[in-house]
């Protein structure tokens, strides 16, 4: 089979780890592809790059490849993505008095309990002639939904209460330094650089916002994707085998070093070590704490795009850019995610399929036996911290019903 | 020229490389008397340009701010006067050409296309020919460190050996050829050598 190249642009994140780790491996050139990629600093560039065919595919936030399609900040050109590359994977983190007034705790605190303390410290604030400011990577992104659903459900007014602001990953750690914001939702290693600089403390792992939140996707522009069928689920089934090595925590320090080195993230990579191994240090010297499903890579079909979570992403959108839902744009949001694409690249490996395209997202609470292809998988807890469940089929009725 | 119900375009180049923004506001000053804010410094970006009220906003694509820019554009759209993304769709081959070369702009809502692009034309020109330059240098600079490696290599056969300087240039030019590499690649393999095994 000759060797077929893809080009796939990235940001210096530990969550870019699958289509790294399918070159680095090998599991890639199995497949009959070499893989190269192009490392930018910001999100725009990784997304002009795709746009204007730099690169073939991308590493990408989900709400941005919605919004790339729906024409939101450029003009629409549809985006296709066939491959969740991981869930979660983020953390709030906060200055370090403000993080010790609202978390009194070694460990992770309790979303509800931070964000009832994290309101009387805005309403002090408030009357005190100022916003608290929080820094996010991107304003399409899962880091700004999720700390906003986090804040709304905790009777706290993203856009009025508080001031939300973009800071780019590299920076957070200044910005937290020099008081330009007092705290940061924002991806892996850049909350541990925080915490090793001293300069502030994790709060919360946006897993405990939602347990089972999508995070990054890898992202075409449709044509491309129409064009490159074959080799794109070639790529998948290399990222597929790229999951299971990642989360093999035999192999954490081996993948740790590759995706630290200078072609990719060219960083600590002890620090990346923790968010591999899901084991964070939240404050300055303390002792790592263990939370399992920090990242999910991997397990229970974790990079099957399910529709329903890209109608989720719809639904945030419409409610933080305040504009009207539109039942067309939820269609061609839902088209975005391509499951189709998933299966026809796994069927024939005997890897998990689910049997549904879309499912009612935060209504596992226990382990659950769902339907595949072929048997079943079981499925553990995705809820939303806040209890609330979302239904595809009535996205309009649960915005409504949103605080 | 009757220009004079146009005002003054004002162009803002925001590069953390002051050699680069000054090469383009060099390129842009060919056009009709704009009105150019260079602006090198991520501190403050934001307020700066506020300040300026720029018409086109030139930012190279390797400049972090981009994502902080875009966000303080989409916001802006609810000012009087919002900056788009990029001019319209029917330019879409001037855009690809400054992707290509490695800048993105961002233009008041509502100028017309004919006043973007020559301003783009030029970015572009001027970026490329940045990028010459600064490959040509560093062409220059490998050149200038392979000649040094190249003479300590011979100095070290020259001392351990005790051959003159042509017999030792002889002696690598030898090595490289049989073994296919540049003459380079073998000094450097020599004085790696001797450093390891401890030499000065």
């Amino acid at each position: 089979m000759a060797t077929r190249e893809l080009t796939i642009g990235f940001l210096p994140l530990v969550d870019a780890c699958l289509p790294i780790l399918a070159q680095e491996h090998g599991f890639a050139e199995e497949e009959g592809l070499r893989l190269s990629f192009v490392k930018d600093v910001s999100w725009a560039t990784v997304l002009d790059r795709l746009l204007y065919g730099h690169t073939d595919a991308a590493h990408m936030l989900a709400p941005l490849a919605i919004a790339t399609t729906l024409g939101r900040g450029r003009p629409a050109q549809p985006l296709a993505a066939p491959f969740v590359l991981g869930l979660n994977g983020n953390a709030v983190t906060m200055a370090k008095d403000l993080a010790a007034r609202v978390c009194n705790s070694d460990a992770f605190c309790d979303p509800v309990m931070v964000g009832a303390k994290l309101r009387a410290e805005v309403d002090e604030a408030v009357s005190a002639g100022r916003k608290l400011r929080f820094g996010v990577v991107h304003r399409y992104s899962s880091h700004n939904y999720k700390l906003r659903y986090w804040l709304a459900a905790c009777g706290i007014r993203p856009d009025i209460d508080v001031e939300i602001l973009t800071v780019a990953p590299p920076f957070v750690a200044d910005a937290l330094a020099n008081g330009e914001i007092d705290g940061a939702c924002v991806g892996e290693p850049w909350n541990s650089v925080c915490v090793e600089r001293d300069v502030g403390t994790i709060v919360l792992a946006t897993a405990q916002i939602w347990r089972r939140g999508v995070e990054k996707v890898l992202a075409m522009r449709e044509p491309v994707l129409d064009d490159r069928r074959e080799e794109v689920e070639g790529l998948i089934r290399a990222m597929r085998r790229a999951g299971k090595h990642f989360i093999d925590p035999a192999n954490t320090e081996e993948n740790a070093r590759l995706l630290a080195s200078e072609n990719y993230l060219a960083g600590d990579e002890q620090l990346v070590a923790r968010a591999i191994s899901d084991k964070l240090v939240l404050t300055h010297g303390a002792v790592p704490v263990h939370f399992p499903d920090f990242m999910f890579q991997h397990s229970e079909a974790a990079n099957f795009p399910w529709v329903s979570q890209a109608v989720w992403l719809y639904t945030q959108m419409v409610r933080w850019d305040q504009f009207e839902f539109d039942e067309s744009d939820a269609e061609k949001a839902a088209r975005v995610f391509r499951p189709d694409i998933y299966r026809t690249a796994l069927k024939a490996t005997g890897d998990d399929l689910p049997a549904a395209n879309s499912k009612v997202e935060g209504s596992v609470t226990q382990l659950t036996q769902v339907g595949t292809q072929q048997g079943s998988i079981t499925l553990s807890e995705n809820k939303f911290f806040d209890g609330k469940t979302f239904d595809p089929v009535a996205a309009k009725a649960y915005l409504d019903a949103l605080p | 020229m009757l220009q004079c119900n146009m005002r003054v375009m004002k162009i803002a180049i925001v590069d953390e490389s002051a050699a680069r923004a000054s090469i383009i506001e060099e390129g842009l000053a060919e056009l009709d008397n704009p009105e150019i804010h260079i602006l090198t410094d991520r501190q403050g970006l934001l307020a700066r340009i506020e300040q300026i009220g720029p018409d086109i906003v030139l930012i190279d694509l390797g400049n972090p701010s981009r994502d902080v820019l875009e966000e303080y554009f989409s916001v802006s759209r609810v000012l009087s006067r919002p900056i788009a993304m990029f001019v319209d769709e029917s330019d879409d081959e001037s855009i690809a050409a400054s992707i290509d070369a490695g800048v993105s702009s961002y233009v008041v809502d509502g100028l017309s296309a004919n006043r973007i692009k020559p301003i783009l034309d030029l970015a572009v020109k001027r970026f490329n020919a940045f990028a010459r330059l600064q490959s040509d240098l560093a062409e220059a600079k490998g050149k200038l460190a392979e000649r040094e490696t190249i003479d300590r290599a011979k100095r070290i056969l020259m001392d351990s050996k005790g051959v003159s300087e042509p017999e030792a240039y002889a002696e690598l030019r030898r090595k490289a050829m049989s073994s296919s590499k540049r003459i380079a690649e073998i000094a450097e393999a020599v004085v790696t050598a001797h450093d390891l095994i401890g030499g000065d």
